[in-house]
């Protein structure tokens, strides 16, 4: 079934004639973070797509992966341009590496995934936290519900990881 | 290094083509006209500076971003009755592409000559730094993966890039801020550039984060303005006006793997460039060291750097020694974007970076220096505010255009 919801003011929506983005975001929307495991390869892929990244190939299940991992980069917005983000700087847009995959199939290959940095609950982190993040710092999956069956996957700093010291723009 | 094979053939057409004219309209940010008013001027201003007539262009291109008037528009304004024309999508690294598949166009015989314009209201039209590519209201799948967590601009979209270069090279934004600083040093010499006042690196990094690692001053401006430039064979070259640049070797748009979201596959800090170093020099017949002047595109102070990296100007992590030394300034011992580039000169999604290194190799590209008796300027090489902006014996150029983090184009011309 399509996908309908209400993020800051946007409407978003998934159609039916979209599968691979409809079964990722149904899955979020059960907080499961499953990602297209292809028969052909056994490798896991993001984002969703039609077909394996590595052969093309199109027979997958949708399988479990721990959303664990690390910020290997971001952005700390403070001029927003997304009309619906005014009013919520600074926030941080994420890069976050998934623990599993990682350097898999080859060297630079790893679950690359983009996100905020959000508290617990799903709301974009307060300045403290911001400040508090950086290249390095640990992070876990959290879903914020967006409509009925649907989420949106979010990052928050995972206190039961050891929190090394982060990397953060000179000054900042 | 890139494992692609190298196309022999592509070599066959090395010096064969050439650019003959080049025009413009002024940088502004408040043109008040149509992109069809502007587009006539700039391609007007480029056949006039070739001396060619309009029954002598028979081919022409833009490109756009749903936001100016199609070929087919100008051409009947101009009275050009068209063999061929192509009007695409896409705004950096669109230039170069062109030329090259101007290039294709007439060596398969449909055309002679083709004139390649973008017009454009940067400022008061469509803006890139505005909703950019995902600000609307209504979302779809495609922007679930960024836009919808507040990554819509450009700058938004490159940051990961250029913050892990930072982490892992120890880049300063001192030495990012280099670029901006070594660009206004042009644009002070070029009447035209939108922004003419040198700044510092004081400047650069006291004006205010737009996102970090980003400054106001490390992004470009954005304006309203029109430009074009002219592509035919060597051959034909001889019978206009000006001294042909003459095309060496050419790549358009090639991509970093994993192209649906480059991310998934580092290293996060290179970029689509990269992939074309190898070709991009083997078709040119040289390497990044016999190149005099250079003009990687400046979206950002940081696309710079990354792309003289990925061309192998430098060293991958030296790019922030290599964009603050000098070597890069007027003066240096390899000037780029001596005109201002899209930092101080205005934004064209990077046809004005090709259009100054034209006129670099042309030896005519002074705005400042006196008039001698022959009716040319008399270059002083004296590089100080309101001087010269020529480089000495420029004989090679390198354009490096940039789409995205992902995608990239260059273009290597001599003087010919």
């Amino acid at each position: 079934m399509a996908l309908e919801g209400q993020y800051m003011g946007m409407q978003l929506g998934i159609p039916d004639s979209d599968p691979e983005n409809l079964a990722f975001f149904e899955w979020c929307g059960r907080h499961e973070l499953r990602l297209q495991r292809w028969q052909s390869n056994g490798l896991l892929s993001y984002p969703p797509g039609t077909a394996s990244p590595w052969d093309g190939s199109t027979e997958h299940e949708w399988a479990p992966v721990e959303g664990r991992g690390t910020i290997v980069s971001y952005c700390e917005v403070h001029h927003a341009i997304h009309p619906a983000f005014k009013g919520k700087t600074p926030y941080l847009t994420l890069l976050v590496e998934l623990d599993t995959q990682r350097g898999a199939p080859s060297e630079h290959e790893a679950l690359r995934i983009v996100g905020n940095l959000v508290t617990p609950e799903g709301e974009l982190a307060p300045l403290e936290s911001v400040q508090r993040a950086g290249i390095g710092s640990r992070v876990r999956i959290v879903y914020l519900d967006v409509g009925d069956g649907f989420a949106l996957p979010q990052w928050t700093l995972d206190t039961e990881s050891e929190q090394p010291t982060p990397w953060r723009y000179p000054g900042s | 290094m890139a494992s692609h094979e190298i196309v022999e053939s592509s070599k066959t057409l090395r010096d064969k083509y050439a650019i003959i004219g080049v025009g413009e309209t002024p940088y502004s940010r408040n043109s008040g006209r149509t992109t069809r008013h502007m587009g006539v001027e700039a391609v007007r201003n480029a056949m006039a500076d070739a001396g060619i007539r309009a029954n002598q262009v028979d081919g022409m291109m833009s490109y756009q971003v749903m936001d100016s008037t199609p070929s087919t528009t100008i051409a009947g304004d101009l009275g050009i009755r068209l063999n061929f024309h192509c009007d695409i999508i896409g705004g950096g690294g669109s230039i170069e592409t062109l030329i090259g598949m101007a290039i294709g166009a007439i060596e398969a015989g449909m055309c002679e000559t083709v004139a390649i314009f973008r017009s454009m209201n940067g400022a008061t039209g469509r803006r890139m730094g505005g909703t950019g590519g995902g600000g609307g209201r209504r979302v779809g799948a495609n922007a679930l993966f960024g836009p919808i967590y507040g990554q819509a601009s450009p700058a938004e979209l490159f940051a990961p890039s250029f913050m892990r270069h930072m982490y892992e090279y120890g880049t300063t934004p001192e030495q990012v801020a280099h670029v901006k600083v070594f660009h206004s040093w042009g644009a002070s010499n070029n009447p035209r550039a939108y922004y003419s006042e040198r700044v510092t690196v004081e400047d650069v990094l006291a004006s205010r984060v737009i996102c970090y690692p980003l400054h106001l001053l490390d992004c470009c401006v954005e304006t309203d303005n029109a430009n074009c430039l002219i592509v035919t064979s060597s051959e034909r070259a001889c019978d206009f006006r000006q001294t042909p640049a003459r095309i060496l070797g050419v790549l358009g748009r090639m991509s970093k793997p994993r192209s649906d979201m480059h991310l998934q596959h580092g290293p996060i800090t290179r970029v689509g460039g990269y992939y074309g170093q190898e070709r991009l020099w083997n078709n040119a017949g040289l390497g990044p060291e016999e190149v005099d002047v250079t003009g990687s595109y400046d979206a950002f102070a940081f696309t710079t750097l990354l792309q003289l990296e990925a061309y192998g100007f430098c060293e991958p992590g030296e790019g922030g020694a290599y964009v603050s030394d000098g070597t890069i300034a007027l003066g240096g011992r390899r000037p780029n974007n001596t005109a201002g580039g899209h930092l101080c000169e205005g934004y064209t999604h990077g046809i004005n970076m090709v259009i100054e290194n034209v006129r670099q190799l042309r030896h005519e590209v002074d705005d400042y220096c006196p008039v001698g008796p022959d009716g040319h300027r008399q270059h002083t090489y004296d590089y100080s505010e309101g001087g010269c902006r020529q480089v000495r014996d420029a004989e090679i150029s390198a354009n490096l255009g940039w789409t995205t983090v992902n995608v990239g184009s260059a273009l290597v011309m001599r003087r010919g």
